[in-house]
C-alpha cells in the first residue's frame, strides 16, 4: 500500500514537485550562505567598508533568489495545474 | 491640479484628498453588500482555493465575507466580440459566478461565452483597478514634489521632497550613472518610473485591506509588460557594434561560429533570457511572499478546524511568523524594485558597445 502510494505520487508528479522544492531550498541555502559567509569574512578583515559590502551582498542574494524562485514556481505549477 | 493647488492650506488639501479617495470606495462597498446572496457559502475550508483567490486576478474586489455574505466591490466588465460589439456591464451581474448575463458567464474567475464564441476581455479587473489606485497615489506624491521644486527654486528641500530626493539621487548616482555612463539622462524617466511603480505596487500588495491587497506585481502579465519595456528600450538603443558582438564576436575561434553557430545561438538566447528572467524574478518573489503569508494564516484555520484550542495556539505562532515575514517582505519590496531598475540600467548600458581595436 505504501509503496503503491509513493509510486502514485511519483506518477502524479507530486513526488517530483516536492523533491524539486527541497532541492531549490538547498540551492538557496548554499548560494546565499556562501554570499553571506564571504561578506562576513570581508567585513571581519576590514570593518570600515561594511556598508559598501552590505549593499552588494543584498544585491547578489536577490539575484540568486531569482533562480531559486523560478524552481519554486515550477514546483507549485506542477502541484496546482495537474 | 490648479484647483487643488489654489487651496493654500496643506491640511485642508490632505483632508480633501483622503475624503475623495475613500469616499467613493466606501460608497461602493455599502452599495455592494450583496442583499441577494441568500444562500450560505458552506465553510468547507479549501486552502489551495483560498490561496489562489488571493493571488490571482478577479472581476470584483472581494473585501470580506461576513457570515456567508460576500462584501465586494464589483468592477466593470468590458467585452468586445467581433460579432456582438462592445459590451460594458458591472460584474455584479454575474452574482459571484451563480448566473450568466447576456450570453457570458463566470467560470473559475474567467469569463466564458456560453456559445463558445471568441471575444476580447478588456475588463477593469482587480489588478487594473489596483494599478489605477497606485498610479493615482504616485502621481499625487511625485507631481507635488516636482511642483515644489519649481516653486522653491534653489531652496533646500522640505516636506515630502526630503523623502523623494534621496531616492531619485540614489537611482541617478548609484544605478544610472555607473551602469550607463554619460548618456544616462535619457533613460532616467524610465528607470525612475519603473522603480517607483514596482516599489509602490509591492508595498500596496502587502496591505491586507482595500485599497491594498491586490497582487499587482505578482501578476505575470504586469511583470511581462515591464520586462518588455526593458527589452524594447535595449533593442532600440543598440549600435552596430552590439550586433557585431552578438553574431560575430571578436576573440572567439571561427569554428564556434561557422558551420554550427554555437556562440551566436547562446548570445541570442541571452538576449531573450535576460528580460525573461527579469519578469520571472519579480513575479516569483512577490507571489511567493504573498503565498507564504497566506499559508501561515490558513494554518490557523486548518488547525482550528481540528480543535479550537490548537487553533488559538497556532494563531499566536502564525501571527508572529506572519509579522516577521511581512517585515521581510517590506525589504523584498524595495529590493526587487532596486534589482529590476539596476538590471534594466545595466542592460541599457550594455546596449551600446564600443569598438576595441
Amino acid at each position: 500500500m505504501s509503496i503503491l502510494s509513493i509510486l502514485l505520487d511519483a506518477a502524479n508528479g507530486y513526488l517530483g514537485a516536492g523533491v524539486g522544492a527541497g532541492l531549490a531550498a538547498i540551492g538557496a541555502g548554499i548560494g546565499i550562505g556562501k554570499i553571506g559567509g564571504s561578506a562576513l569574512e570581508a567585513m571581519a578583515r576590514q570593518p570600515e567598508i561594511s556598508n559598501d559590502l552590505r549593499g552588494n551582498m543584498i544585491v547578489a542574494a536577490a539575484l540568486v533568489e531569482g533562480a531559486v524562485f523560478f524552481a519554486i514556481i515550477i514546483c507549485a505549477l506542477i502541484i496546482f495545474l495537474t | 491640479m490648479r484647483i487643488f493647488e489654489s487651496i493654500q492650506s496643506h491640511f485642508i488639501r490632505r483632508i480633501l484628498l483622503i475624503i475623495f479617495t475613500f469616499g467613493l470606495t466606501i460608497s461602493g462597498v455599502f452599495a455592494m453588500a450583496d442583499p441577494e446572496n441568500t444562500h450560505e457559502e458552506t465553510e468547507e475550508l479549501n486552502v489551495g482555493e483560498l490561496i489562489f483567490e488571493h493571488v490571482l486576478d478577479a472581476h470584483d474586489w472581494h473585501i470580506l465575507t461576513w457570515k456567508g455574505h460576500h462584501v465586494s466591490i464589483p468592477l466593470p466588465v468590458i467585452l468586445y466580440s467581433p460579432g456582438k460589439g462592445l459590451e460594458v456591464f458591472m460584474s455584479s451581474q454575474f452574482h459571484h459566478g451563480h448566473s450568466g448575463y447576456n450570453g457570458y458567464k463566470l467560470e473559475d474567475g474567467n469569463i466564458v461565452a456560453e456559445d463558445g464564441s471568441a471575444f476580447y476581455d478588456l475588463s477593469i479587473t482587480k489588478t487594473v483597478a489596483a494599478i489605477m489606485i497606485s498610479i493615482l497615489l504616485l502621481c499625487v506624491v511625485l507631481i507635488t514634489v516636482g511642483n515644489a521644486y519649481s516653486r522653491n527654486k534653489g531652496q533646500a528641500p522640505k516636506g515630502i521632497q526630503s523623502v523623494i530626493e534621496p531616492l531619485v539621487i540614489f537611482i541617478r548616482d548609484d544605478i544610472a550613472k555607473p551602469s550607463i555612463g554619460e548618456d544616462y539622462f535619457r533613460y532616467m524617466p524610465f528607470l525612475l518610473t519603473a522603480f517607483f511603480f514596482i516599489w509602490i505596487n509591492n508595498m500596496m500588495g502587502l496591505i491586507p485591506i482595500f485599497p491594498g491587497g491586490a497582487n499587482v506585481t505578482g501578476n505575470i502579465a504586469v511583470t511581462l509588460v515591464l520586462a518588455l519595456f526593458t527589452f524594447v528600450i535595449t533593442a532600440i538603443n543598440t549600435n552596430k557594434q552590439y550586433w557585431i558582438h552578438l553574431f560575430n564576436m571578436p576573440g572567439v575561434p571561427w569554428w564556434l561560429k561557422f558551420p554550427i553557430p554555437l556562440m551566436p545561438i547562446i548570445e541570442i538566447f541571452g538576449v531573450f533570457s535576460k528580460p525573461f528572467v527579469l519578469m520571472l524574478r519579480l513575479f516569483a518573489n512577490i507571489t511567493a511572499g504573498h503565498m507564504i503569508i497566506l499559508v501561515f494564516v490558513s494554518m490557523i484555520f486548518i488547525f482550528g478546524n481540528m480543535n479550537m484550542w490548537v487553533g488559538y495556539g497556532t494563531a499566536v505562532v502564525s501571527t508572529l511568523f506572519s509579522a516577521a515575514m511581512l517585515l521581510l517582505e517590506i525589504l523584498v519590496a524595495f529590493l526587487q524594485a532596486y534589482v529590476f531598475t539596476l538590471l534594466s540600467a545595466i542592460y541599457f548600458g550594455m546596449a551600446k558597445v564600443e569598438e576595441h581595436h
